[in-house]
């Protein structure tokens, strides 16, 4: 089938919003190659699960593209329609299962060397896109915070290596209190600047009670759903003839209650959150095994899906490398052994990705960021007005350091 | 860094940054001045030359090697080993970016397109059967040391004019340990990690009694020698590596083809671990660069060629997550570099022209003196 073919009764097992949008702007999709169709329609499925950042997106995307004439649509797509498919991509029913579709497009695209192709002909699109249909500003600055090294007691090695160069070190941070500054100054601005999904608080281990304006997601509450989803994958993996592609396939098809993380038995139920989290860790590769890959993967989904406001980061201890059959194992008896300094640097690094992809989002030179080693008395930050490339002898705790940043 | 319009010019750069940094690092010159006149080199007859190529499965990246910054993590390949080497700043790999396929590839010289995740062999003929017929040498004289089962097919295609009897014996470390200690492996789990490309898929380690006949027969070994020794290292490559050392002692082949894949554990996304797959496999290419100059066998007669097989994404693409994988196919995990070292090979020298990564095995046919007639690229005239 090709998109000419679409016809709204198609969509009948789309969720309600995602099959409105759809079938509002059939027209526009019946114009567009086959190449490209199926990756809006991946999206757009999930339409009624997506943040509002995302939604708004989608939405001024298929408005944009409705308004172009016929000839116009012809000449932005034509580098998709150039794309070679087969026969086998054709007969697919991608209206029905478009994560699989684009599954198998990339595996096509790779054998048929078109994958370079394919690649600038989407970088073109999603430039043409920008400037047609700039992203917004965000009402406020952003601010982005990373906590790294908890329990870690000393440490010789330079830290924010990657990140000196951008912002202001401080060598002699007064830690009392540290983490409750932040917690106190990321409540603050969710509540003075009350957004949906505008918020966020990740921990890579147990999460401190917060304010509820804040969007939380912790390693540790979801270790049920983990150990669900391990059981799940071990069961698959020990099938005959399964291999990574079909387990990628199921993976991709899990809900929350498959996990049970069904949340409504006396607490609020939010699908959109909790199918957040099930993409993180079916989506993620090793978000299911190290605390500290979870929060830097849910960070980054969150920055490039949700767009936040705020954002803190507090990576916490994963365990030590094991072989990959006991680290999927769900039967040990025995607690993980822990690698302290192996989750410092891996926080450390993960930190320069957090602030690389928060400098990805509308406002990012207006953005702040600040990193800080847990406990311990340095911290980096980035901010509009902080000079770069320098090192602050001041003493100053952490809600000082925030103020001169923002 | 720059802004660099074409991919083309992202590579270049890369070459240049590479360059640099090896002169700077190392008091390196560049190639193109160097020339020497072929009859000023001293190399092996092809009859006694030999060949080891060392790849890396999961690249590393510029900035965790080469660059200023990460040079801290391969001290062994910028004060031992690239002092005595021609070095290849820019070697484009323009297939599939999957590890099993990639490498066979880079085994046969044409840009084979099967599933990476298949156990199948590679369409084109390998480097190990165009090596054994036209030279018309046994199958002892090319061995291959791969890191999982997944590459158990690598040493011999499905082409119908070689194929079936012509290819490299191939040695899985991993299998043959799991059959050495198939009564008690919990000691040896560290040694039997596997295929970190999809962490949740482990296929099974089954060993058998043709891997333990050749332990004994092949490797001499007795299997508790093998197992006590297996009980000091503590990676898959350390294995392999001791493993290939085994058969430089007992085998001496003349074309002997190791893969490395420690440093692929980036993909479960922790930067600590993969700094030490960097690291460790820094410190294993320096072993094996001693083993070939104390080895008698090969020592003054022996060309060490190493390559990744491919890159791994720049932190600058919002497709990709950085290091943790190779999926956008964007430039820089499409680029790596090439070091030769031994003989034949000019010492101390970098070149930065473009190099396919298809050129591996006309290279090694031109060394050894085979032709590769149907691998796509062409021989890398500097190291001939």
């Amino acid at each position: 089938m090709l998109p000419s073919d679409l016809k709204p009764e198609k969509f009948d097992g789309y969720p309600t919003e995602g099959r409105k949008i759809v079938v509002s702007y059939l027209p526009t999709l019946r114009q567009l190659p086959l190449s490209f169709v199926p990756a809006l329609l991946r999206e757009l499925i999930s339409y009624d699960f997506k943040f509002p950042a995302e939604r708004k997106a989608h939405e001024r995307e298929l408005e944009y593209l409705s308004l172009l004439s016929a000839s116009q649509l012809r000449e932005c797509f034509q580098g998709f329609a150039q794309i070679r498919l087969s026969k086998q991509l054709e007969d697919f029913d991608w209206v029905q299962s478009p994560t699989q579709f684009v599954e198998h497009l990339s595996a096509h695209l790779w054998s048929t060397h078109q994958l370079d192709a394919f690649r600038q002909v989407s970088n073109d699109y999603a430039d043409r896109l920008r400037a047609a249909v700039p992203p917004e500003p965000p009402p406020i600055p952003r601010l982005g915070i990373s906590v790294i090294g908890q329990g870690v007691a000393s440490h010789g090695d330079p830290l924010f290596r990657k990140l000196r160069t951008h912002g202001a070190y401080y060598a002699h941070i007064n830690p009392e209190n540290g983490l409750g500054y932040l917690l106190d100054a990321v409540a603050a601005r969710a509540k003075a600047h009350p957004a949906p999904y505008g918020h966020w608080y990740i921990d890579g281990g147990e999460s401190f009670e917060c304010d509820p304006a804040l969007t939380r997601v912790s390693y540790k509450a979801l270790e049920p759903a983990r150990t669900a989803l391990l059981r799940k994958m071990q069961e698959q993996i020990d099938r005959p003839g399964m291999g990574p592609e079909a387990l990628r396939t199921i993976l991709a098809q899990m809900r929350p209650s498959d996990l049970g993380m069904d949340r409504s038995a006396g607490n609020p139920h939010d699908e959109v959150l909790e199918r957040f989290e099930v993409s993180v860790l079916t989506e993620g590769s090793g978000t299911q095994i190290f605390s500290t890959v979870f929060a830097q993967w849910a960070a980054r989904e969150a920055l490039r899906r949700a767009q936040p406001l705020t954002l803190l980061v507090r990576f916490a201890p994963r365990q030590r490398q094991r072989p990959m059959n006991e680290m999927l194992s769900v039967d040990a008896k025995v607690a993980p052994e822990l690698d302290f300094v192996g989750s410092l640097v891996d926080g450390d690094f993960a930190a320069y990705y957090n602030w690389l992809n928060q400098q990805r989002l509308p406002g990012a030179e207006k953005a702040s960021f600040l990193v800080w080693f847990e406990g311990h008395n340095q911290a980096l930050a980035i901010g509009p007005s902080t000079p770069r490339g320098t090192e602050s002898t001041s003493v100053a705790d952490l809600r000082q350091v925030l103020s001169w940043t923002l | 860094m720059q802004n660099l319009s074409s991919a083309r010019q992202v590579s270049q750069f890369v070459a240049r940054t590479r360059r640099d940094f090896l002169r700077d690092a190392a008091g390196l010159a560049l190639g193109s001045a160097l020339f020497r006149p072929p009859w000023a080199r001293a190399a092996a007859s092809p009859r006694k030359r030999k060949i080891v190529v060392v790849t890396f499965g999961g690249g590393a990246r510029d900035q965790e090697t080469f660059m200023l910054e990460g040079q801290e993590n391969i001290p062994h390949l910028m004060s031992e080993l690239i002092p005595q080497a021609s070095f290849f700043t820019q070697v484009i790999n323009r297939g599939i970016l999957g590890h099993y396929v990639a490498t066979a590839s880079l085994a046969t010289g044409v840009y084979e397109t099967f599933n990476n995740f298949a156990a199948v062999s590679p369409e084109s003929p390998t480097v190990f059967e165009y090596f054994r017929k036209d030279l018309k040498r046994p199958s002892s004289d090319a061995w291959v040391v791969a890191p999982s089962n997944g590459f158990n097919r690598i040493g011999e295609s499905s082409h119908r004019s070689y194929g079936p009897g012509f290819g490299a014996r191939v040695i899985l470390p991993k299998r043959l340990l799991s059959a050495a200690t198939s009564q008690g492996a919990r000691d040896y789990q560290h040694l039997l990690r596997d295929n970190y490309e999809t962490p949740y898929f482990t296929p099974e380690l089954i060993g058998n009694e043709f891997e333990l006949q050749q332990l004994e027969t092949i490797l001499k070994l007795s299997v508790d020698d093998f197992k006590t020794h297996a009980q000091t290292l503590s990676s898959p490559d350390e294995l392999s590596v001791y493993i290939a050392r085994q058969l430089m002692r007992q085998v001496a082949p003349t074309l002997l083809w190791i893969t490395l894949h420690d440093i692929d554990v980036a993909h479960a996304g922790a930067y600590s671990l993969y700094i030490d797959g960097i690291r460790r496999s820094d410190r294993l290419c320096a072993e094996l660069w001693k083993a070939i100059q104390t080895e008698p066998e090969y020592a003054g007669n022996t060309t060490l060629l190493i390559l990744p097989d491919f890159g791994r994404d720049s932190d600058d693409d919002a497709g990709g997550n950085g290091f943790q994988h190779h999926r956008t196919g964007d430039t820089l995990s499409r680029t790596t570099w090439l070091l030769a070292a031994g003989a034949g090979i000019r010492q101390g020298v970098v070149f930065d022209r473009a190099v396919d990564s298809m050129d591996l095995v006309p290279t090694l046919g031109a060394i050894l003196g085979f032709n590769a007639s149907l691998a796509q690229g062409k021989p890398i005239h500097e190291v001939l």
